[in-house]
């Protein structure tokens, strides 16, 4: 396959982007789509050239470093697939792609296709957590938990913290990502002590980090590639709301 | 070197506790006083972070991701270990003991295994109260599954994704600390060196890996739990970034290194499928269970799977291995499909991949069964490879995974420098030669939640650490060391990329130090990477500058490293004249072609200690023994026949 690449580069958050366009030569269909980028960086390695910086690490699809918009949709064209995981069988040859970072104010770019997201990180230091320290806990099986909410805290759980969520919203809404979070710890008995301060705490912070809210789009759930479900943002919602009116003190 | 392994006296079972007692102790308002750095935030430094800012200590976080939540531990998949007996099969924590140390091939510490054991069950309540949502039963009790070289079921689970859950009910508990302001956390920063100050480990150099630049921090303690060294092969299921760098640093400053050639080759991998790939996806042992692996009886079979009836197929781990069929040990599942692959029975286009068979057990149990089981890994295999495993067996074949080897610890986990604490899959200790599925988490959790929050105490309270900053000589000079290093490295402008040198430097140690090892393909091994590693030195092309955001620096330094680290590896396998766990030796196998220990002259911990400067490639490996004394445990053939 032969592909043309536009491909964002910018070398700091202070200097100032562009889009190149670069040749991709000699790709297989059976190459993931970083391994294409590999291909064409060690040609620009050789040539004397920057190489396309970009965030990625496990390349199975669970770590969540991986991240870019390829021709506008966050992750490429597969559905609940990670950048990692998308593989170039599906593009056609002779394609011409656009790929770009994540775009958004909470996401400052640090280089080309990088992308600053300590944002989530402070979102969950701010109440993302049941607090128990080593040692304290009692015995796994004294808490028996229904399957269906264990099953269904699970799904919530699933979120990689990538990041797609923000990118594909207009708002750059987090919404998706802070509803998986509260939604896993309101379903499961151990986070009731502090299911209201701590949706509170991280809607709080999420603000904070210019982050957006959501208005019903639904752009967050079709890119996530964990397929985790909108229907958690009305449930951040009820729980924010009712934390609002009941908490007897609403910041800690 | 003296290696003074610490194993308390008495009985096996009182080990642990009565050691507790006798660790000193540091109050809770002196705990304040003590700055300690934690290099990792994985499964072993996550937990040991939060647990010791939750103790009152100060501590600092480093990792080289760009946030801690992306350690490789996210990447487990199958689950972790623990003798709880919920399902009262005839589990204790003898039996995990007793598995432990034969799965490892009887070359690791009984007092070690034994605390494993011991501590497992305490794993399961920790993360369950953290909020980890294992899998459950409809009665709302923890579900267990079978895992390799166990009879029982004693593995804890959610789905296929059971690092990432425990990984991130950790990180939630170092989140907590850090915002609680017990905990500092530095993601992308890489540690480049080891700083000791009277011999004792005071502190690391790290490069800030958004900046470029390079600064120090000092502590009173320093835990290394920066994974394991399984990309020196290149291609491993490790993540791309994982590396030596941490652990060889120290190891070039006086810490011994742990039975470096015991590594472990996972069984069922995707095949590799061309020149290009960058890594490989394990597809988790869990998939054993209900899967069935076999090639074709004949050689050279080019027909489809379906096409092959029942007679003509070798279900050859059932054959060979009767009562653990198809969950035998990694080891020993992994050199069966090198063995049929090596007679020409190997299947798909480059004859390197084996079957791993659901159709059985989709038959037994129905498609949706198997897909609540297993889904998100029959979606991740068809993803990658553009084939349904519901309709066509998958395609396997065994990929490096795991070392065994690293940092030699005492039972304290402090290593032969005062101060310097390895745990997880940085140290050697608990594995011996072969790691059993689903003990890495477990081994990782134990260390950072339950073991080195008794023990660091006793390192501390036990000696007067004069307090130090970063502005001593000997941090200004090993920070001098790392620029040089980078600046070299920017300097050469060769004609060659990192990758094509890593990628030679993987080809050599998985041709000649990998799943089968024989004394002339490691002295060639021996001659080869120093030339590579000089070729290295001359020729590499690493773009851009050393004070920005620059990839192509990062994998140089990383690389360079491996190109010293894996001489030790092929020095260690050479000097290992047996067979035993995952390093299977050609010269020593029994004649049906099983692995051949030598315990008379072998039942050791091969102790590495460097010998030159720590600028320059090592001048040689000085090769000391831990004897393994083994007080409960009879030295056994091991069978899983």
């Amino acid at each position: 396959m032969k592909l043309k690449l536009h491909v964002w580069r910018q070398k700091d958050q202070s200097s100032p982007g562009r889009m190149e366009t670069y040749d991709a030569n000699d790709i297989s269909p059976n190459m993931s789509f970083l391994e294409m980028l590999d291909v064409v960086n060690e040609d620009l390695i050789k040539d004397g050239k920057d190489p396309i910086a970009f965030e990625h690490d496990c390349r199975e699809g669970i770590c969540g470093s991986c991240g870019l918009m390829v021709n506008g949709v966050a992750h490429g064209p597969q559905d609940a697939t990670t950048t990692c995981q998308l593989h170039m069988r599906s593009f056609q040859d002779g394609e011409e792609l656009y790929i770009e970072p994540w775009r958004a104010h909470g996401f400052p770019v640090r280089r080309d296709l990088v992308v600053d997201r300590s944002a989530f990180d402070r979102i969950i230091q701010a109440g993302g957590f049941i607090s128990v320290n080593s040692g304290a806990a009692q015995d796994a099986n004294a808490l028996p938990i229904r399957k269906v909410d264990a099953d269904e805290a699970f799904n919530a759980a699933a979120c990689i913290g990538c990041g797609a969520c923000v990118a594909a919203c207009k708002n750059a809404s987090a919404m998706l990502f802070v509803s998986a979070k509260v939604a896993q710890f309101s379903l499961l008995p151990q986070g009731q002590p502090e299911r209201q301060e701590r949706a509170l705490n991280m809607v709080n912070q999420m603000q904070e980090e210019g982050f957006g809210n959501c208005t019903n789009q639904y752009e967050c759930e079709a890119v996530c590639p964990k397929q985790i479900s909108t229907d958690y943002i009305a449930k951040l919602n009820r729980e924010f709301i009712k934390a609002s009116l009941s908490s007897h003190d609403a910041r800690k | 070197m003296k290696l003074d392994s610490k194993i308390p006296s008495g009985p096996l079972e009182s080990k642990w506790e009565r050691h507790k007692f006798d660790l000193k102790l540091v109050s809770p308002a002196n705990k304040r006083k003590f700055d300690i750095i934690v290099v990792g935030s994985g499964l072993a430094g996550a937990s040991a972070a939060a647990t010791l800012g939750e103790l009152g200590y100060n501590v600092k976080c480093f990792c080289f991701q760009d946030s801690p939540r992306r350690a490789h531990s996210i990447a487990a998949q199958g689950g972790i270990n623990a003798a709880k007996n919920y399902r009262g099969d005839g589990d204790s924590v003898y039996r995990l003991f007793y598995d432990t140390i034969k799965g490892g091939d009887f070359r690791s510490r009984e007092a070690n295994v034994y605390r494993l054991a011991e501590v497992s069950g305490h794993i399961i309540d920790q993360c369950v109260a953290q909020g980890v949502p294992f899998a459950r039963e409809y009665g709302g009790l923890l579900d267990n599954r079978s895992f390799g070289g166990a009879q029982v079921s004693r593995t804890f689970y959610a789905r296929g994704q059971t690092g990432q859950q425990l990984l991130l009910g950790a990180y939630s508990s170092l989140s907590r600390q850090i915002g609680a302001g017990q905990v500092k956390m530095f993601p992308k920063t890489e540690m480049l060196d080891l700083v000791l100050v009277d011999g004792r480990a005071r502190g690391i150099v790290v490069r800030n890996l958004v900046t470029g630049k390079i600064e120090s921090h000092a502590a009173d303690a320093v835990i290394l739990a920066t994974g394991g060294y399984g990309n020196v092969f290149y291609l491993s299921t490790n993540a791309k970034g994982s590396n030596v760098t941490a652990t060889y640093r120290a190891y070039k400053r006086g810490a011994a290194f742990g039975n470096p050639c015991f590594t472990q080759i996972h069984p069922t991998c995707i095949p590799v499928k061309g020149d290009y790939q960058s890594k490989l996806t394990l597809m988790s042992e869990s998939l054993r269970n209900d899967g069935r692996v076999w090639v074709p009886k004949a050689k050279g079979d080019k027909r489809q799977p379906a096409e092959i009836p029942e007679g003509e197929r070798d279900y050859y781990l059932e054959r060979k291995y009767p009562s653990f069929g198809n969950l035998a040990p990694r080891d020993i599942a992994s050199r069966s499909a090198k063995e049929v692959c090596d007679e020409g029975r190997g299947i798909g286009e480059s004859a390197f991949g084996v079957y791993l068979d659901f159709a059985d057990s989709i038959k037994r149990l129905g498609e949706d069964k198997i897909r609540a089981r297993y889904g998100n890994l029959f979606d991740m295999y068809e993803r990658i490879t553009d084939e349904n495993p519901y309709k066509r067996p998958m395609r396997i074949y065994p990929a490096v995974h795991y070392t065994m080897g690293g940092l030699w610890v005492d039972y304290n986990l402090m290593s032969t420098i005062p101060g310097l604490h390895v745990l997880g899959e940085a140290n050697f200790s608990d594995h011996g030669a072969n790691r059993l599925g689903a003990s890495a988490l477990m081994q990782g959790l134990a260390d950072g939640y339950f073991v080195i929050p008794y023990t660091i105490a006793n390192y501390l309270a036990g000696q007067k650490l004069e307090k130090i900053t970063t502005s001593h000589d000997a941090f200004k000079a090993a920070e001098e060391g790392c620029g040089a290093r980078v600046n070299k490295l920017l300097s050469i402008k060769g004609s060659r990329t990192v990758d094509s040198f890593h990628r030679e430097l993987g080809k050599i140690m998985w041709d000649k130090c990998g799943m089968a090892r024989d004394r002339n393909g490691l002295q060639e091994a021996l001659k080869e990477i120093p030339k590579l590693r000089d070729e290295f030195w001359n020729d590499v092309r690493v773009a851009g500058a050393g004070d920005e955001l620059n990839q192509s620096l990062e994998k140089a330094g990383r690389v360079a490293d491996f190109m010293e680290f894996a001489e030790l590896m092929c020095l260690d396998a050479l000097t290992r004249e047996e067979s035993c766990g995952g390093h299977f030796r050609n010269e020593y196998q029994t004649p049906d072609g099983e692995a051949m220990r030598n315990d008379e002259n072998f039942c050791h911990v091969a102790v590495w200690e460097h010998e030159g400067s720590t600028d320059a490639p090592a001048k040689g490996h000085k090769r000391h023994i831990e004897p393994l004394v083994y007080e409960n445990v009879k030295l056994a053939t091991r069978s899983y026949k």
